[in-house]
């Protein structure tokens, strides 16, 4: 089981949680012309690093706010986490 | 190369067992090679094996990290099937189904194919709607198909819960007769001994480092254990593929996950074929020793752990019970992981690069150990050619950024939008 620090609420078990993806990827700009390239890019290609990864949970059974978490994709050492509106460095 | 039969193993017999030849050798890595297939697991070395017997191409090196078989091949829970929607699926898996009937004799190692049947069960009259779909197109691709009704399932599996307060009835499912099980070790062991056989070299505990590109061609492999000239190199790498991608700059459409499966303690035969739940993700089957052998769902996130965690081992047993209420009472004897190539769209990808010489096999999701041998086949076929088989011709790696997605069950990375 992973405990999630929830940057609202504390620290909590993964079932509170729901996972969201690489929280790195970027979408591109609204209003703005979009080569396929981007929107591939946006949409399937992923680094998938083993190793430190920022990715996106959600404290789907708690204050369902969308957070960043920066966790080990092999040990799965969880080392900072932040509001979604945070960078982690 | 000392042939497997009864009367080799009485001939051994005599001697204790003792005077056995070596399956295969532990060669030193020549400097080059006119094609590395990096990966021992069950793809990479049935790639190899197809390389030298379909296109006799026999200076090839196989490059594994551990140990052959130790990764996915000896991790999945060895169920064979082709009951695919779409025609590409299954063409390319029908294909497979044929190499699997003859497998054990072509390989002199009985590789325990056993084609017992799988069940989809159905828990709505929708899902039955969808099978019966599927059950057509499965037909007219000439795969066996037959919707069952309630009554024919409650036949076939009658320690199923048929009772009426269950949350989701049985309304029927649909059957491929003609699905199975392996033993999945020998699989990689019997295409690992042939192989070997043909003069394929097969390089155990040796790290590929990095890679020598030039003017964008690849010209060989930097490994633990020294530099290695290679004409064409594959990736096999199932979970690993995006670690190796890193060092070629490349970043492809797969997000590496875990995935686990358990068995339970061996009980006496109960269960003849495969059957999966279908209001959870869930699935089960009897090994040959007894064991019930399960599996489901990701644990949901990015990992290169081969090991997962408890409360997705709970999910998926919670929906086991729904189904096997007698599983209640057995004790679970092991649980595992393998990381799998978790592709978008929940298809492989078999396909060139943009590298010359270089070559792609991933993506395999949770279904890699049933396609080792069309995927070995046309792996084989598209190194040795250049160019894709009519079978892998829709596996492409831009299929993507085309659209021509091979979305067949909503499978892939994105658990969290099912």
């Amino acid at each position: 089981m992973l405990y999630i620090k929830c940057p609202y609420c504390g620290l909590r078990a993964q079932k509170e949680f729901s996972y969201g993806g690489d929280a790195t990827v970027k979408r591109p700009n609204i209003n703005e012309e979009v080569s396929s390239e981007d929107w591939d890019n946006f949409v399937y290609m992923r680094k998938s690093p083993r190793g430190k990864h920022i990715e996106l949970w959600q404290h789907i059974a708690g204050c369902r706010q969308w957070i960043k978490v920066q966790r080990d994709t092999a040990t799965h050492e969880i080392f900072q986490t932040a509001k979604v509106t945070e960078e982690i460095r | 190369m000392q042939k497997y039969s009864v009367f080799s193993l009485i001939k051994n017999a005599f001697s204790n067992h003792q005077n056995w030849e070596v399956a295969w050798k532990d060669p030193t890595p020549k400097s080059e090679y006119d094609v590395v297939i990096i990966g021992g697991g069950g793809h990479g070395l049935a790639t190899a094996y197809y390389l030298a017997k379909e296109h006799n191409i026999r200076n090839v090196a196989i490059i594994e990290k551990g140990w052959i078989g130790g990764g996915n091949v000896g991790r999945n829970t060895t169920i064979i099937r082709s009951n695919f929607m779409y025609d590409a699926n299954a063409r390319f898996n029908e294909f497979g189904m044929d190499l699997w009937r003859n497998l054990s004799q072509e390989l002199n190692f009985n590789v325990m194919f056993s084609p017992r049947g799988i069940i989809n069960l159905a828990h709505s009259d929708a899902q039955m709607n969808a099978y019966a779909r599927r059950g057509n197109s499965m037909r007219l691709n000439g795969i066996d198909a037959k919707l069952l009704d309630r009554d024919e399932v409650k036949k076939l599996i009658p320690m199923a819960d048929f009772s009426d307060e269950v949350r989701f009835p049985i309304f029927g499912g649909l059957m491929q007769p003609s699905a199975g099980t392996a033993r999945h070790d020998a699989v990689a062991w019997g295409y690992a001994r042939q192989a070997d056989d043909m003069g394929v070299d097969i390089i155990q505990h040796c790290e590929v480092t990095g890679f020598d590109v030039v003017n964008g061609k690849i010209k060989g492999i930097r490994t633990s254990r020294g530099d290695i000239k290679a004409k064409k190199v594959g990736l096999c790498v199932a979970g690993s593929t995006n670690i190796l991608a890193e060092k070629l700059n490349m970043t492809l459409p797969i997000e590496t996950h875990v995935l686990q499966a358990c068995v339970s303690e061996p009980v006496k035969p109960l269960l003849d074929g495969v059957v999966t739940f279908g209001a959870g993700h869930f699935y089960i089957s009897q090994s040959d020793k007894g064991e019930m052998v399960m599996g489901g769902d990701l644990d949901g996130y990015n990992s290169y752990a081969q090991r997962g965690n408890l409360p997705t081992i709970q999910h998926v047993l919670t929906g086991g019970l729904a189904l096997f209420p007698f599983l209640s009472r057995l004790k679970m004897l092991r649980t595992w992981g393998g990381i799998m190539d978790m592709s978008m769209d929940g298809s492989p990808i078999i396909d060139k690069t943009h590298i010359e010489g270089l070559y792609l096999n991933c993506g395999w999701c949770y279904g890699g150990f049933k396609s080792t041998p069309v995927s070995g086949w046309t792996f084989a076929h598209t190194i040795a050619q250049d160019k894709v088989h009519e079978l892998n011709s829709e596996l492409r790696l831009n299929r993507f950024s085309t659209g021509h997605l091979l979305d067949e069950k909503g499978l892939g990375t994105k658990t969290w939008i099912g």
